[in-house]
């Protein structure tokens, strides 16, 4: 199975990254390169095995319903590119 | 006291302890040497003067007062992996241009808890995607080593080339990396330095710009065995805001550094010997071999089946985790930003413009690997490949107490010369990657030099963690081989 | 059970042009949990605040912020399933599910997808006409909410707050068992009650603590399923009954004209009271869901379930059987009664050695009538459990009249006091004076010959004299005492 131009051109989309023809065509072979990575685990049988989620046993800790109510908005704000007031500030959006 | 950078962190923390010069002066001994050299070597892309002399001048104070803590006054570089509140950090990223964090990552902070002094930050592959540095938006990192007799540029290895270079350069006393595929050891290797990959979960990843989730651990890179240890004892810990951090007590890791491997069982995994194994790297891990067995180690041959099975799994998770991982640059809130006419274009424009090419390649795949054009679930199968990977190490680990490994297919490789050649690929990956999909502790210690007069490594994989094993078998390896020569210092 | 299994009664069908269509409802109710922080931040979950005032690091997906789970979330999350009668699973996993939209810091919001904290569950829900359903719920997961986004600042710029970004929802999914608006307000009204019993959504929906998103698709009789349409972010009851009335017109009129429903996302307008197709974020969307690797799976032991089961409140349905066994209160009644968590606290307060029944019938008629009225919650009645009790008390002593005893109400709502002074002091007490009593008759009698000749004929015309007499009392008069009295002089009538 080989990937397709429209294929990559709509995961370049879903990244919301510009494409050229040229990285199209490049990306066309690399992706292919990952199915084949994949049709390599295909081979491993997986049937019975959980995913691995530590190194060793271990559960989730969870906190204390504790609130931190220090108001952050200047340190929130400090590197935003485009802020008024106590908001950040995107291209308008229709709603 | 032209040789105070030449000392290890251990010696330097006697000299700073008895008086014999001050934290200060070490402080200043570096500030020179990265001043005179980081031209050459492009190892910082920022350095914390001021912060630097002032947490110096906090660290003589104690010191006088008796009261110096475990990294007292011990000049360290950071990687720009890790979010400090000094300076700026920016992962080897124009889309993180000028980003100032309020805030100081879990393992900085933890050095600077124990007295160490910042330096400054160090280069990297952006966001870690690389082996070689070149993908960092500040430019590669120069190897202090070169091919004997020529003048080409080598690569520092990457993504911690930065920390490499900074480390056997001596422009800091030992330096932080992060380590998702192998980002610690291949640099250590190529540079001719000591680094660890710790456990995951051993070392808090709050704080540390996130590569690859599941498989990122911060770990120490400094010139000896020993040093690795003090660092690491400092760094590491169980940190609750990080659900992944592991709730273990930290051994005495320089404590275990008895010097003695007598019957310690080594592994030697059958399937690490590879074919096409270039003949310095099968000389020196025979070497490394020797060297443990004239030790008193015993020596067990081991098998790891699943290991062909690593890479496809790493090519599937790191590029899906690291794909959403990079989703939050979008412009909005942080980092460089490019305008567009509406939100979709300024988000567009903003990642196209800000990320740079290998960034976007691996964004792309990662982004095909998740979406639903995708044979479906891979990213799950690989995480059920992660568990049979780690029970063959379980496994084997049955028998032996560590593995000894190469850790590179080849010395450090002229800049310019890295390539998406699958099968070169595989073998710059093969030795190292397979420990980052177990969750394991590796090491990398200097081993030798090749024909061209360049360093090379071997690796020791430990039991989960069970990194003070590694320091012992390490030191043992590394005072083995002795002292690798040093570069000519071309650079100041 | 399968969807016929559920088929409904063929009354709530609608009928169309060429005949009857079956309208399918099943309901996403996105429930917002009762906790002081966010459900992987430290940050604040109240409701409000200067913009971006409750944000955490990690809800502004700063570099390298980690999230770390809220027990309290957890513990509220499983405390919803018992109360929904729900499997609580041993074993969930958060997974991010992506998209990209400026009130999504993090580019994906961390949600539940194939393994969610809850599974299936019911809840019984009473219809106005007296029957009730039982609607099966699907599962209960847990997920961020977004922050918001405001347009109308400025003319080129939208602006960003965080505040609701990370703030814990549950997500509770229904199966397709509604079949019509009244159905769905109804249940819609049933969770929200039983949220707040269980005190895990305060269940405001101005406020946003509580919005459903519905999925309908209509079909005539005996059909399979048709394609649904989803309405989005409904925030009051009302507004999700106009909603489905007007969108199941829409369909059947389109399937009536030969044409197609497409399967869309659309949103309610309250102001037309029409929906309309929404405006996609993306012109691609595919979620890429995979588990967060941030989290570990969130594993929940039997003994943390046992303990939060046992603590649980007595429930709507269980009370609303308590107060039909116990106090005999009729069906109605009782479901009226516990509807609000607080009235049931006042009822049973008021009902302590009183006729129950008396009671439910005064707190449901008057006293929720001028609660209403005022739009007052009855935790901050102006009159007290303790005060209507007396009123009613001063009723089954006869010291005033029922109609009194509505005066006397008024009073005491507005003035306050102790309702027997009141009684005194306005000399409210019923006139059991015989003497008296009789005086007024024989001035009513005398008045009205006519009446007194039709009363021969027409027994049932002494109703008209009892109240007649109560009315020249000024209601004190005691209709008993009248009606006994009447009735010795008109011997004439039957008994």
């Amino acid at each position: 199975m080989a990937v397709d131009g429209t294929t990559i051109r709509r995961i370049a989309r879903l990244a919301h990254i510009a494409v050229t023809d040229e990285e199209v065509k490049r990306l066309e072979g690399e992706l292919s390169l990952i199915l084949q990575w994949c049709e390599q685990l295909d081979e491993v049988n997986t049937d019975d095995v959980p995913l691995m989620n530590a190194v060793i046993p271990m559960e989730m800790k969870r906190l204390p319903d504790v609130v931190d109510d220090s108001d952050l908005v200047s340190e929130i704000l400090s590197n935003a590119p485009c802020s008024e007031g106590r908001f950040l500030l995107v291209p308008k959006v229709f709603g | 006291m032209d040789n105070l950078t030449d000392m290890t962190i251990a010696a330097a923390r006697e000299g700073l302890r008895r008086g014999e010069f001050s934290a200060t002066e070490l402080t200043e001994a570096y500030l020179v040497s990265i001043e005179a050299s980081n031209g050459a070597i492009n190892a910082y892309v920022l350095v914390t003067h001021e912060i630097a002399r002032e947490m110096a001048r906090g660290a003589d104070d104690r010191l006088r007062r008796g009261e110096g803590r475990a990294l007292e006054g011990i000049p360290l570089g950071i990687k720009d992996m890790f979010c400090t509140r000094a300076g700026i950090t920016q992962a080897g990223s124009r889309i993180l241009n000028s980003f100032k964090p309020s805030y100081e990552s879990t393992v900085s902070s933890n050095l600077w808890s124990d007295g160490a002094v910042m330096l400054g930050k160090l280069n990297m592959d952006e966001f870690g995607m690389g082996s070689s540095n070149e993908t960092s938006c500040f430019g590669p990192t120069i190897n202090p080593y070169r091919i004997k007799g020529t003048d080409i540029p080598l690569t520092a290895g990457g993504s911690s080339g930065g920390s490499a270079a900074a480390v056997a350069a001596r422009l800091c006393a030992g330096a932080l990396g992060t380590d998702t595929g192998g980002s610690i050891r291949q640099p250590g290797a190529l540079t001719g330095i000591v680094g660890i990959k710790p456990t995951y979960g051993r070392c808090s990843r709050w704080g540390m710009i996130a590569f690859v989730s599941s498989l990122d651990q911060a770990g120490p890179m400094a010139r000896t065995v020993r040093d690795c240890a003090i660092v690491l004892e400092s760094m590491a810990g169980y940190d609750p805001k990080d659900s992944t951090s592991v709730d273990m007590p930290v051994p005495a890791y320089e404590s275990a550094l008895t010097g003695d491997v007598k019957g310690t069982r080594i592994g030697i995994p059958k399937e690490y010997r590879l074919d096409s194994m270039p003949a310095e790297i099968e000389q020196i891990w025979q070497r490394g071999i020797d060297w443990l067995r004239d030790a008193g180690a015993e020596i067990v041959d081991v098998s790891l089946p699943h290991t062909r099975y690593a890479l496809p799994a790493y090519y599937i998770l790191a590029p899906a985790e690291s794909s959403s991982n990079l989703l939050r640059y979008d412009g909005v809130r942080y980092g460089f930003r490019a305008e567009g006419d509406d939100i979709v274009s300024m988000y567009e424009n903003t990642r196209t413009i800000g990320f740079g090419p290998e960034v976007k390649r691996r964004i792309m795949i990662g982004t095909y690997v998740l979406s639903s054009s995708f044979c479906s679930d891979h990213y799950l199968k690989a995480r059920k490949v992660r568990t049979l990977i780690h029970q063959d190490f379980e496994r084997a680990f049955e028998k032996v107490d560590v593995l000894l490994t190469p850790v590179t297919p080849s010395a450090a490789f002229p800049l310019g010369t890295s390539t998406l050649d699958p099968v070169r690929m595989y073998h710059n990956d093969i030795f190292t990657v397979a420990v980052n999909i177990a969750g394991l502790p590796a090491m990398v210690v200097p081993s030798g030099v090749n024909a061209d007069g360049l360093p090379l490594g071997l690796q020791v994989i430990g039991r989960a963690f069970d990194e003070p094993t590694l320091f012992r078998v390490g030191e043992v390896l590394e005072s083995a081989a002795g002292p690798l020569p040093r570069p000519d210092v071309w650079w100041r | 059970m399968d969807e016929i299994a559920h088929s409904p009664p063929h009354s709530k069908m609608i009928q169309g042009i060429s005949g009857f269509w079956e309208v399918v409802i099943g309901v996403e109710v996105h429930a917002q949990v009762l906790s002081k922080s966010k459900l992987f931040s430290r940050a604040s979950a109240a409701f409000g605040g200067q913009p971006n005032s409750h944000v955490s690091l990690i809800d502004a997906a700063m570099p390298g912020m980690l999230p770390v789970l809220n027990e309290a979330c957890v513990s509220q999350a499983v405390r919803t399933g018992l109360g929904l009668k729900a499997r609580i699973n041993h074993r969930s996993v958060f997974e991010r599910k992506h998209y990209f939209y400026p009130d999504l810091p993090q580019g994906y919001q961390i949600s539940q997808h194939e393994s969610p904290i809850i599974g299936e569950g019911h809840v019984i829900v009473d219809i106005p006409d007296g029957t009730s359903i039982t609607v099966r719920i699907e599962r209960i997961h847990l997920e961020q909410d977004a922050g918001k986004l405001i347009h109308d600042r400025y003319p080129s710029y939208s602006c960003l707050d965080m505040n609701r970004s990370g703030v814990a929802l549950m997500e509770i999914v229904s199966r397709p068992d509604l079949r019509s608006a009244k159905d769905t307000k109804a249940y819609i009204g049933k969770l929200r009650t039983i949220l707040r019993y269980l005190e895990t959504c305060d269940g405001n929906m101005e406020q946003g603590s509580l919005r459903a998103d519905v999925n309908l698709s209509v079909r005539r009789a005996g059909e399979p399923l048709g394609t649904r349409c989803e309405i989005k972010n409904l925030n009051s009851i009302r507004f999700i009954g106009q909603a489905i009335d007007y969108e199941s017109r829409r369909q059947i009129a389109v399937l009536e004209e030969n044409g197609t429903i497409n399967q869309e996302t659309r949103l309610f307008d309250s102001k037309t009271g029409e929906t309309r197709p929404m405006r996609t974020k993306e012109s691609v969307r595919d979620y890429r869901y995979f588990p967060d690797p941030d989290l570990l799976p969130l594993e929940i032991s039997q003994a943390y379930i046992d303990e939060i089961a046992s603590a649980l409140p007595e429930l709507p349905d269980e009370k609303k059987s308590r107060f039909m066994s116990d106090y005999g209160l009729k069906a109605y009644d009782a479901s009226v009664l516990v509807a609000d968590r607080n009235a049931t606290f006042f009822f049973e307060e008021v009902a302590q050695g009183r006729d129950a029944r008396m009671v439910a019938n005064w707190i449901i008629n008057e006293l929720f009538g001028r609660l209403k009225k005022e739009a007052l919650d009855i935790t901050i009645s102006p009159v007290s459990a303790y005060q209507l009790g007396s009123i009613i008390d001063l009723v089954v002593e006869e010291v005033i009249s029922s109609k009194i005893a509505k005066d006397l109400f008024e009073i005491i709502w507005i003035e306050g006091g102790e309702p027997r002074e009141v009684v005194e002091a306005h000399g409210l007490q019923q006139m059991t004076n015989t003497g008296e009593i009789e005086k007024i008759i024989d001035n009513v009698i005398s008045a009205n010959p006519d009446k007194m000749e039709k009363i021969k004929l027409k027994p049932a015309m002494i109703g008209w004299f009892v109240g007649q007499v109560i009315k020249k009392s000024g209601g004190k008069a005691n209709p008993q005492i009248v009606d006994r009295i009447l009735r010795k002089r008109f011997d004439f009538l039957p008994l």
